[in-house]
């Protein structure tokens, strides 16, 4: 959409307004992320750029808020439980997801699309009731407060993104392959890994990371099944915000900025490597 | 040789296990930070020198929530919970708790006083409840905020005028009423009295709607004194332990308004179905003798509930503050007790209320 | 003759089976094999999220405390007519189970019931029952009457009788801001306990309100970058897609430290003079700050449907528009955006989907004004602990997204649903 070299005045007027609004809706999504950044090496606790911060003063700023946030336990076994409980739920979800994708896009599944439903359901039910359901009932069979009973519930949150992801690789997926694969002596097993699972592959990847950000960055959940000793990252966060507000927060926020920075990269990868696996070249 | 040592290795550590296995570990629930340092200073680690029982401080955010849930799943965890009286009446009266027979089961005065009489006069109101301390709810205020005027009475803080500015009030129905109508001129014996008829509810919403502008609701015990302290507010309600650590520890500039505080008594509440009830009851008859609950004043400025502890209470551990004039129980006269009954009866209904108030 | 013929005309399958019969075997096996690879995960969604749902919908009816904890009253009362106070019999019942209560000390339970439709029977029951331990025998009508006053008021019994029932619509018209009135009958709530209809209300019109601004703000971003280059759309496509990545208790720390009254932007308007240092603006823990917060978290949501639906137009057609002498607005409105309507439509229901379900950004940034449904669900599973309460809003907010859903699913397809 370059300004055609025929524009009048009126349309290049057009033209950069709508460029600028354009600008304008992009920094609204991007300044709150980039602004904690900076201020979670501010040495004053505030929430705030100092007049020091803005001179860029290097006395302003400070590690402080990261020594806080490592020589805190309550932070650092945060993160081990979050990344216990993420790990745990990403297996259970990436294996039990692609096995069903898998039955759901052979041809003779039945009830396809009532069963689909009812598999990706826990992603459209608002996250406070999914919470308040299983708090009943997992309390009723003793999970509540342990990490099995916060594993199998962000399990279930996660599987859908799986199967979303893995079902979206399979529809290009070209099912002669495979049994050109069985007519030429292959078992299924011998097929499923040599064959389906390299192709299968980005969207396995992509639904796992889906997966493990939905049980990483889970707080609903968590809030009501975990105690004390299972608290995650996002819920210590959830009660540093109400409790008091300290830029360690923000240290740990900038932490995670990176985190899902180094994801997007893969995601962005693998859909590359997809494309080019699938003989889409990008356009 | 190897193999023998190998051996006795195994069957020693066996040993251990067994005897691991033997003694109880004892988990404990209580609100977490000062609080329950101050339990564990006082009471957990003296019980596990005594007794070699070891405790696990769990913590937790009040209310019956977990409780209700695992007493429902017959399946309890927890063998000892601190509450608040009100929460230790309902779960008595749903059955969550066990009755305590308070001379039976807990320890006498060191004058042989029993246990039923040395309790502070009030606080047994719910059989399954034995009193540790008593606690306000009362405001604070920020002392340089009017120059050199200092309000002096509840109904100072519904008046805009004199002394404008931003109140920190507890999101919630309990208390806010009482205050209002206190405010507006009923004595503090007709509170409730009042509260029970529809005019006196009506006043008290329409005496509450006079600030409702000016108020910042608050829902964690930890804000009100950062609201003070960024000067967001000027007025703010809290727990009056909250506030001796901002004033004396943190010394922030704020100063107390003892006038209409609500006392109110935390304690230990025991689960029925609990797996270890005969071991938690001599933990809880040790932790509320008269020195334990004289030694938590020590670090935090909660007043104990025994009346034999009463003269016991010193000096603040690190700080070396005469603990005395901080006490809750020094300005009783000017404050009130809730009326449990009455807001068991009609708290679903005033919360319901408040909210749609709220919302209006 | 004829015999030999039929056989004849049955094709064979290689291992000599008929070929009919051979494929429906295998398409049997098929059908068999691709159940046996949904199992696993099916029986783990059935047991460890549609049961629990389950579960909590069936407590908005459940009525189990009166008919379960006083069986004695409850037959009692099978054949009372309602007309007047009970006869004695009804008496001796309720004092029966006012001791076994009192000793199970499982009474306080139907108080705790009987209170959510008429506040009072709670201390009513519990104090009775206290009492009822030292009673011995009979008449005991005037000795219930003694007990508590409100044992005298016909309405006590009408309730009473109403709960005897296994199931009840209670909590539902709760839910909706009803109530049963003294003789029964369904009745509106008075008006200053008027909350849930219209959290309802306020929860769609905060929802409708964010899905038409994400629109508004998404819109233009989504052309911008369906018409670019690819090399410079991806790169763009990183401030729509990181903020997507980042976790939302980041997005709403980031926003608290943005909006808060000593925050950045208050901090901005002061340096450049727009508002003076004593009024900064009150941007967040009220309403503003829920929708501002909300809309930047779920506008991802409406960009992306929106980009992939625009990526397909081709741009010939608007350039047919404009050589055949259309005006460039004109244009714009009646050949492009139409075709558009079908993101417009996923991204909105999607949108509208998440945010009336919202909890953690409400219950952070809102204050008092800015609070959604879900955070009184919250309420009251936490704190209140009326659990009949919570699953009946709860039901209902399920229900109007499932509804939503089903609309979603005709427009776009979930097959079509696509991630990232």
């Amino acid at each position: 959409m370059a300004i055609p070299p025929y524009a009048g005045p009126l349309e290049t007027t057009w033209y950069f307004t709508f460029r600028f609004l354009c600008a304008c809706i992009f920094l609204f999504l991007i300044t709150p992320i980039l602004v904690i950044i900076p201020l979670s090496f501010n040495i004053e606790p505030y929430f705030t750029f100092t007049s020091g911060m803005l001179e860029f003063d290097p006395d302003a700023y400070s590690l402080r808020w990261y020594e806080d946030f490592i020589n805190n336990t309550q932070w650092t076994h945060s993160v081990k439980n979050s990344f216990i409980i993420a790990i745990a739920s990403t297996i259970l979800a990436t294996v039990l997801g692609t096995l069903a994708a898998l039955g759901l896009s052979k041809p003779h599944m039945p009830y396809r699309s009532l069963v689909m439903g009812l598999l990706i359901s826990p992603m459209i039910v608002p996250l406070i009731i999914s919470a308040a359901g299983m708090y009943f009932f997992y309390s009723n069979i003793g999970l509540d407060q342990t990490f099995l009973g916060i594993i199998l519930a962000h399990t279930a949150l996660g599987t859908p993104f799986v199967v979303i992801t893995v079902t979206a690789t399979l529809v290009g997926f070209d099912h002669s392959l495979s049994r050109a694969s069985a007519n030429l002596g292959a078992n299924p097993t011998t097929t499923f890994f040599k064959v389906i699972m390299p192709l299968i592959l980005p969207g396995v990847i992509s639904g796992a990371l889906f997966a493990f950000i939905t049980s990483f960055d889970e707080v609903v959940v968590v809030l009501f099944l975990a105690g004390f000793d299972q608290r995650t990252i996002p819920r210590q966060m959830w009660s540093g915000i109400r409790e008091q507000i300290s830029p360690t927060i923000l240290a740990v926020a900038t932490i995670l900025v990176m985190i899902s920075i180094a994801l997007l990269a893969t995601l962005e990868l693998l859909r590359r490597r997809g494309e080019k696996m699938r003989g889409i070249s990008p356009g | 040789m190897k193999k023998m040592l190998k051996y006795s290795t195994f069957a020693i550590s066996m040993l251990g296990m067994v005897s691991a296995a033997q003694a109880v570990d004892l988990n404990v629930v209580s609100w977490g930070g000062a609080y329950t340092a101050s339990q564990m200073n006082a009471y957990y680690k003296p019980y596990t020198k005594k007794t070699g029982v070891k405790i696990n401080s769990i913590d937790y955010s009040g209310g019956l929530a977990e409780m209700r849930a695992q007493s429902e799943a017959k399946n309890v965890t927890w063998d000892l919970v601190d509450v608040v009286l009100a929460d230790a009446i309902k779960g008595c009266d749903e059955g969550m708790f066990r009755p305590i027979d308070m001379d039976k089961e807990m320890a006498a005065a060191p004058d042989g006083t029993p246990a039923s009489k040395d309790f502070l006069k009030g606080t047994l109101l719910s059989e399954c409840f034995v009193p540790q301390i008593i606690y306000s709810t009362a405001f604070a205020y920020r002392a340089d905020a009017w120059g050199g005027k200092k309000p002096t009475k509840m109904a100072d803080v519904f008046d805009l005028k004199n002394f404008p500015g931003k109140r920190a009030l507890q999101k919630k129905a309990i208390n806010n009423l009482e205050w209002a109508l206190i405010a507006d001129g009923v004595p503090l014996s007709k509170v409730y009295d009042v509260l029970d008829t529809d005019v006196g509810k009506d006043r008290a919403f329409k005496k509450l709607a006079t600030i409702k502008k000016d108020v910042i609701w608050w829902t964690e015990g930890a804000i009100p004194p950062q609201l003070l302290a960024d000067e967001e507010a000027v007025f703010g309600t809290g727990y009056n332990g909250r506030w001796f650590s901002a004033i004396n520890e943190e010394k922030q500039p704020f100063a107390m308004l003892w006038d209409g505080q609500v006392l109110d008594i935390d304690g230990w509440a025991v689960p029925a179905k609990g797996k270890n009830v005969a071991e938690v009851m001599k933990f809880v008859k040790f932790a509320t003798d008269t020195q334990r609950l004289a030694d938590q004043a020590k670090y935090i400025s909660y007043g104990p509930a025994r009346l034999s502890s009463g003269p016991m209470v010193s000096k603040h551990a690190t700080l070396g503050i005469d603990m005395g004039p901080h006490m809750p129980t020094k300005y009783a006269d000017q404050g009130f007790m809730t009326d449990f009954a009455w807001w068991a009866d009609n708290g679903d209904e005033m919360n319901e209320r408040f909210a749609a108030w709220l919302l209006q | 003759m004829a015999n030999g013929n039929t056989q004849g005309e049955v094709v064979l399958a290689a291992d000599g089976t008929p070929l009919k019969e051979s494929l429906n075997k295998a398409m049997r096996k098929n059908r068999i094999r691709a159940l046996l690879l949904v199992a696993p995960l099916f029986i783990f969604i059935l047991f460890s999220f549609l049961i629990p749902i389950f579960d909590m919908t069936f407590r908005s009816v459940d009525n189990w405390q009166v008919g379960t904890l006083m069986p004695n009253t409850s037959l009692a009362l099978k054949d009372w007519d309602g007309k007047a106070i009970p006869e004695e019999a009804v008496f001796e019942a309720l004092i029966a189970d006012l001791k076994a209560g009192a000793i199970t000390r499982e009474i306080g339970k139907v108080g705790t019931r009987l209170n959510y439709e008429k506040s009072g029977m709670r201390s009513m029951i519990t104090s009775s029952a206290r009492k009822s331990k030292k009673v011995k025998e009979g008449p005991y009508k005037p000795i219930v009457f003694k007990m508590h006053k409100k044992w005298k008021d016909l309405e006590t019994w009408t309730v009473i009788k109403r709960n005897t029932s296994a199931y009840t619509i209670g909590y539902y018209l709760n839910a909706v801001d009803l109530k049963f009135d003294k003789s029964g009958e369904i009745v509106r709530q008075p008006e200053n306990r008027q909350i849930y209809g219209k959290l309802f209300l306020r929860t769609f019109a905060i929802s409708m309100a964010i899905t038409i601004i994400c629109i508004i703000l998404a819109y233009p971003i989504s052309y911008l970058l369906a018409t670019m280059p690819l090399r410079y759309s991806n790169l763009l496509m990183i401030f729509v897609l990181l903020p997507f990545w980042t976790s939302l208790l980041v997005r709403t720390t980031a926003w608290i430290a943005m909006l808060q009254s000593q925050g950045v932007l208050n901090d901005l308007f002061v340096f450049f003079g727009f508002i003076d240092d004593a009024n900064r603006l009150q941007l967040i823990y009220n309403l503003t700050g829920t929708i501002i917060a909300m809309t930047h978290i779920l506008l991802p949501f409406m960009v992306l449907p929106l980009y992939s639906v625009m990526k397909t137009i081709p741009p010939t057609y608007m350039r047919a528009a404009l050589s055949l002498g259309a005006n460039p607005f004109v244009a714009f409105v009646r050949v492009y955006m139409p075709q558009t309507l079908s993101g417009i439509g996923a991204g909105s229901i999607l949108v509208f989907i998440l945010s009336i379900g919202y909890y953690i950004t409400p219950a952070l940034v809102g204050g008092t004004g800015g609070t959604l449904i879900s955070n009184q669900i919250a309420y009251h599973m936490q704190s209140s602990l009326n659990w009949g309460l919570a699953g009946a809003l709860g039901a209902l907010l399920l229900g109007s997204v499932l509804a939503l859903y089903t609309l979603y699913n005709k427009i776009v397809g979930i097959d079509n649903m696509k991630l990232g």
